[in-house]
């Protein structure tokens, strides 16, 4: 499993220091999330695809990640703009209110993917984490974070393991009880066998001296590029908000 | 002198049988132990007593020249007696290999550039330069034993412990592996299923059947 695709590259916002992108992309989601209106969420998007451009992030990892969202927005638009009454096939109607809010979602949600494509993704797990920590953000929310995407490879290799362990045994997923049995006797011995390696990660942390503090060795380089993009991400932010008011 | 000392240890895990019981156990100084016995013997069990992170229902431990029977006990033991865990996905925690491996001198009140002067020359002597920025969820099985190594021997103690190091490792690293170790003064125990391996490395083997160990 590769969740860091796009966390290698040569691109400026590759090089950006986490902290700035972090913050650019705070402000720029909630902006975008909060903001009203249609101008206020096609700047967004404008934005968005800039900064994937800017990334030069590889267009098929893009469709990859955007295809869910979509598949979302899909469903809403199969629900949102209709009511009865009107004058279409099986008496259905468009309703502007429905309208407007399944667009809405549709360009905030692909706005705010894009953004974070370009912001977090491009940037390893691991930098972000770091970028938390130096925010002094609480000790206890950094570890959960690292702990959780550290054991989620192993977990998923054990995953793998078991199931290839199962398809060995001549086991194919049917529609039966036994497939249902032997799913949840996997997921529940994935559950134990976490549970056991918890324990284990922690007593092997007491053997070198924990006693809850997670030190930080890599300090980020903070250049005049990232006050260049900060400023320039603020500047956005303020766009976004002045359209969003505008649009309320 | 002795380093490490189990008398008249009895141990059960909750609702089990015991699986060590009057078990004796002494680790001198120079001292290179190799343990050998059937799986479900006890001897990971051992380790985890010695270490404080399991308390024996009798009997008693000294290490570095004191009983220790408290936590607070231990975390003095714990600077002084390295353990390696069989599994190295157990001991890998942080991100990179560099912070992981300045983990421990950094818990024994070291400073930032100490820390990273320590585990940089510790991954050097093991063959490990250019690792530091490796991501360790990225590493291959015997990059992973040879790191969970390197952040033990960080902590330059005294003695080892050693659960199944050579486990899944292939005939270089486990030769790597020997050189390491031969080439060092500390003091082990070993736990391993491979005989050469510990006529190589240790100097006294030991069995550990029925609870207790015996001479082989």
């Amino acid at each position: 499993m590769h969740l860091e695709t796009l966390a290698h590259g040569h691109s400026l916002p590759h090089r950006l220091d986490p902290r700035a992108k972090l913050a650019a992309a705070i402000g720029l989601t909630l902006a975008t999330a909060l903001g009203r209106g249609l101008p206020v969420e096609l700047a967004a998007l404008g934005m968005g695809i800039a900064g994937v451009l800017w990334a030069r992030l590889p267009w098929r990892e893009l469709v990859k990640r955007l295809a869910p969202v979509n598949g979302f927005a899909a469903m809403m638009w199969l629900m949102l703009p209709w009511r009865l009454g009107g004058a279409g096939p099986l008496g259905l109607g468009l309703d502007p209110l429905g309208l407007t809010l399944a667009t809405d979602i549709t360009v905030k949600a692909n706005a705010i993917v894009l953004m974070l494509l370009a912001l977090i993704a491009t940037s390893p797990m691991n930098h972000i984490f770091h970028a938390l920590a130096h925010w002094r953000v609480p000790d206890k929310l950094v570890h959960l974070f690292i702990f959780f995407y550290r054991y989620l490879h192993v977990l998923h290799r054990e995953y793998h393991r078991l199931s290839l362990a199962m398809k060995a045994r001549a086991f194919a997923p049917r529609t039966d009880l036994h497939t249902y049995r032997s799913y949840a006797w996997l997921l529940g011995m994935l559950l134990v066998r976490s549970y056991d390696r918890a324990q284990r990660v922690y007593q092997a942390m007491l053997c070198r001296g924990f006693t809850g503090t997670y030190w930080l060795l890599e300090h980020f380089h903070w250049g005049r590029r990232d006050n260049l993009f900060l400023a320039g991400a603020g500047l956005a932010f303020l766009a976004l908000a002045a359209l969003g008011l505008m649009g309320s | 002198m002795d380093l490490l000392r189990l008398t008249g240890i009895r141990f059960a895990w909750p609702e089990g049988p015991p699986v060590l019981d009057g078990l004796d156990f002494t680790l001198a100084e120079g001292d290179r132990l190799g343990i050998l016995g059937p799986n479900g013997a006890g001897k990971s069990t051992m380790f985890l007593l010695a270490m404080g992170l399991v308390r024996p229902q009798a009997g008693q431990i000294w290490a570095l020249g004191r009983e220790r029977i408290e936590e607070a006990d231990f975390l003095e033991v714990r600077a002084g007696i390295g353990f390696c865990f069989q599994d190295a996905d157990d001991q890998l925690f942080a991100p990179t290999v560099l912070e992981d491996v300045a983990f421990g001198p950094l818990n024994l009140g070291k400073g930032h550039h100490q820390a990273r002067h320590i585990a940089e020359r510790t991954l050097e002597r093991l063959g490990l330069a250019g690792f530091e920025q490796r991501v360790t969820w990225h590493l291959s099985g015997g990059e992973k034993r040879l790191v969970s190594l390197a952040t033990v021997l960080a902590m330059e103690p005294k003695v080892l412990l050693l659960d199944e190091p050579t486990t899944g490792l292939d005939e270089a690293t486990q030769a790597r592996l020997e050189e390491i170790l031969l080439n060092s003064e500390l003091a082990w125990a070993v736990i391993s299923h491979d005989r050469g391996f510990l006529e190589r490395t240790c100097t006294r083997l030991l069995r550990l059947a029925g609870g207790r160990l015996e001479a082989l």
